[in-house]
């Protein structure tokens, strides 16, 4: 396994190499040498998998945890240390693939997509710093490493929402993305912090009874680091910088805001799951109601949003929070009497990173085809990306749960998951799940079929009634289409995965099998959910849909704005925080502290004005001055001693 | 025999009005004329101090001639100074020296 090094080691490599002297490389040698060095980290990757998973498990009948690489880089204490180093186990080998392909295939897709762009150079090197850090995260071998490597996430994810830097929007996201994430991150950090104090170590694998002997400080450490993961994964209330990050190049949002970096927050939960169960499982029951709340509002929202990005945002959100929940309803480590939602959140997270991927980079094509991200002006694209249409296709089937498409398999986990736990749970989720189905299919027929922007707009020019021409929008290049068939191809038979075999909660092989009535229900719910979206979509200015909006238009005007969540977290943030909290400090800072360091200054400065005009120039005033001290000095000597 | 406080009188007189010429003259020439007068009286206590009270020592005596001696060079340097000032600043008014100012 010694070879894992190298996974981290290239993407580093080109991320210096591109970065330094980029600019005097062609956009096509940049590209080669971003895109040839994560195909060798991609073969790594699945040599990495099939010798660690056909290695086979130990005697324990568990999966070893190998540590090819560990080395102390920071002593802290004689006990406390923070450690560098890969640590290969089933869900980081997991993630391991998970990044590589989608990294992959985005990198491939970006030739096409990013052709002629400025700053092609800039973009490739961003996307393998963004890669070195991502597989970082997931291989490392304490908290500590990870919380370095999940800030380095953070860092590139700024910078590539903000690649199109004259932008304003861009900016604005990018700043948003940072901070919002930077103010969960700081709550991660006490909370490592925490852990850190009390167990005595930064390792995943604390002694128990030192967690005991902590008490009540172990949960609440728990809880602020999973503040920091609600942060990454856009969980209410933390979620507002997602949607805002669209405005990145699309091919990032597939890589960063769908398939990898949004779940870092679901791996982190799953990193410590082992301590979540035994001493905090009422924490773990919270981030599942967060979760569930999450995914409903998200639903909610992305049924209204007009914006093709926008909805796939909310529905990347609903989704981690269905892995969340599935985390949350966890109730003992055995996958067979309440440790499913373990294994079912890291199927989800497996299969959703490749069909949210595929819808990102099909939403890709599309707004390049198009010039625009605004629904308003596609429609009926059908014609004319045939490719593009059908992996979109797949990919909404998956993410609506239609059987055999890989996101049923999954979901189907996660609510069975929430079954067990509770009746109401598993119909919440399952209701939230026919609102996906729905949300998506209406995305898709406003898409690809009514009666469109490119039939009605040629018509209307030749009235005369608009002035520019339409041009046709035509399928996108075979960089472009390649990608999106590979991740459609996944999607199709991921499902098929024997996934309980390599990962579930107390590492022992657990075989998958449906649970009948769930998952009838949820094909029902999710085909009822498909042909509303159809009656409603399909065609233009349907009935129903009409009297829908006519009927309900406070409440979709509400939604269309998100609940007004960034109006409440701006009065938040403008009206308390900076004005309670803030502004008091500020004034603190600059009457208090910098005022007596003036008047410090200021009867300097007095004084030595004062005593400035001793310093005359003329000698004889020198020699009184001098003459007088030495007779002060003279009486003092004769009268005082 | 005219007694010793005549003389010390005398040089404390002449060394304060050394004191006060070296502050009050406004002339390079009177100022280094009014340290002449300061070191002149601190001779005579020096010689007066010695021939009365130590009549069988030296060292007052002593004590003058390189005071003298020393005089004698300190006033050429200083002459030698103020003919420098003079060609360079084309006064010796002590009031226009004032270059070594804040």
């Amino acid at each position: 396994m010694e070879h894992t090094i190298f996974i981290m080691a290239l993407p580093l490599l080109s991320f210096l190499i591109l970065a330094l002297a980029g600019m005097k490389l062609s956009h096509k040698v940049a590209g080669w040498i971003g895109t040839l060095s994560l195909a060798t980290v991609t073969v790594l990757s699945y040599s990495t998998a099939i010798l660690y998973f056909g290695a086979g498990r130990g005697a324990d009948g568990l999966f070893p945890t190998l540590t090819p690489y560990n080395f102390t880089w920071l002593p802290l204490t004689e006990s406390l240390q923070i450690d560098m180093g890969i640590m290969l186990d089933p869900i980081s080998v997991m993630m391991l693939i998970v990044i590589s392909t989608v990294s992959l295939m985005v990198h491939i897709y970006s030739f096409g997509y990013m052709k002629g762009e400025k700053g092609f150079q800039r973009y490739y090197a961003f996307l393998s710093l963004f890669t070195f850090s991502m597989l970082g995260l997931v291989v490392a071998t304490n908290i500590f490493q990870m919380y370095i490597f999940w800030e380095l996430v953070g860092v590139s994810s700024y910078l590539l929402i903000g690649f199109y830097y004259t932008k304003k929007a861009a900016i604005a996201a990018s700043k948003k993305a940072f901070i919002v994430t930077r103010f969960a991150d700081l709550f991660f950090l006490v909370g490592i912090l925490f852990y850190g104090y009390y167990a005595g170590t930064f390792s995943f694998t604390p002694e128990a009874n030192i967690l005991f002997s902590a008490g009540i400080v172990i949960p609440v450490a728990l809880g602020l680091m999973f503040i920091g993961g609600a942060g990454k994964s856009a969980m209410f209330p933390l979620h507002i910088w997602l949607p805002d990050a669209m405005e990145g190049p699309t091919p990032v949002s597939a890589l960063i805001h769908a398939a990898t970096m949004v779940v870092a927050g679901v791996y982190l939960v799953a990193r410590m799951f082992p301590i979540f169960i035994d001493f905090a499982p009422e924490v773990l029951h919270i981030i599942a109601y967060i979760g569930a709340f999450t995914a409903l509002y998200a639903a909610v929202v992305a049924c209204v949003q007009t914006d093709i990005k926008r909805v796939l945002a909310f529905s990347t959100i609903s989704q981690i929070a269905f892995m969340m929940v599935a985390l949350g309803v966890c109730t003992s480590d055995d996958p067979h009497t309440g440790g499913l939602g373990y294994m079912a959140s890291m199927f989800h997270l497996f299969t959703h990173a490749m069909f949210k991927g595929l819808l990102f980079l099909g939403a890709g094509a599309i707004i390049h085809a198009v010039h625009s991200n605004d629904i308003s002006f596609m429609g009926g694209l059908r014609k004319y990306m045939p490719v593009t249409h059908i992996t979109f296709l797949v990919a909404c089937l998956a993410i609506a749960g239609i059987p055999p498409f890989s996101g049923f398999f999954s979901k189907d986990e996660i609510l069975t998951a929430c079954y067990n736990y509770s009746l109401m749970m598993g119909v919440f989720m399952s209701f939230v799940a026919a609102l996906t189905a729905f949300y998506m299919f209406r995305l898709y027929y406003l898409i690809f079929w009514r009666r469109g922007y490119y039939e009605t707009q040629p018509a209307m020019f030749k009235k005369g009634e608009i002035e520019e021409k339409p041009h046709t929008p035509h399928e996108a290049s075979l960089t472009m289409t390649v990608p999106l068939i590979i991740l459609a191809a996944i999607s199709c038979v991921a499902g098929f995965i024997p996934f309980g075999k390599f990962i579930s909660s107390n590492g022992e092989a657990y075989t998958i099998h449906l649970s009948i009535a769930v998952a009838v229900s949820s094909i029902l719910l999710a085909t009822v959910a498909i042909v509303i979206a159809t009656t409603m979509y399909m065609k233009d200015q349907n009935k129903v849909a009409l009297i829908l909006k006519a009927r309900s238009k406070k409440f979709l005007t509400a939604a269309y704005h998100r609940f007004y969540m960034d109006e409440l977290w701006l009065f938040v943030t403008k009206k308390i925080i900076f004005r309670g909290i803030s502004r008091p400090i500020a004034w603190f800072d600059k009457k208090i502290i910098d005022g007596f360091m003036d008047i410090l200054a200021t009867t300097t400065q007095l004084f030595s004005r004062q005593i400035k005009r001793f310093q005359s120039g003329n000698i004889q005033s020198y020699c009184i001055w001098f003459l007088l001290g030495v007779m002060m000095l003279a009486l003092t000597l004769i009268f005082l001693i | 025999m005219i007694p010793a406080e005549y003389y010390l009188i005398l040089a404390a007189l002449m060394f304060f009005i050394g004191i006060f010429g070296f502050f009050t003259r406004r002339n390079l020439l009177g100022v280094l004329i009014s340290t002449e007068l300061v070191l002149n009286a601190v001779d005579i206590n020096f010689a007066v101090f010695n021939a009365y009270y130590y009549p069988e020592h030296l060292e007052g005596f002593f004590f003058t001639m390189f005071a003298i001696g020393i005089a004698a060079s300190e006033t050429a340097v200083a002459i030698a100074i103020i003919l420098n000032v003079y060609r360079n600043m084309r006064t010796i008014r002590l009031k226009s020296l004032k270059k070594l100012k804040f």
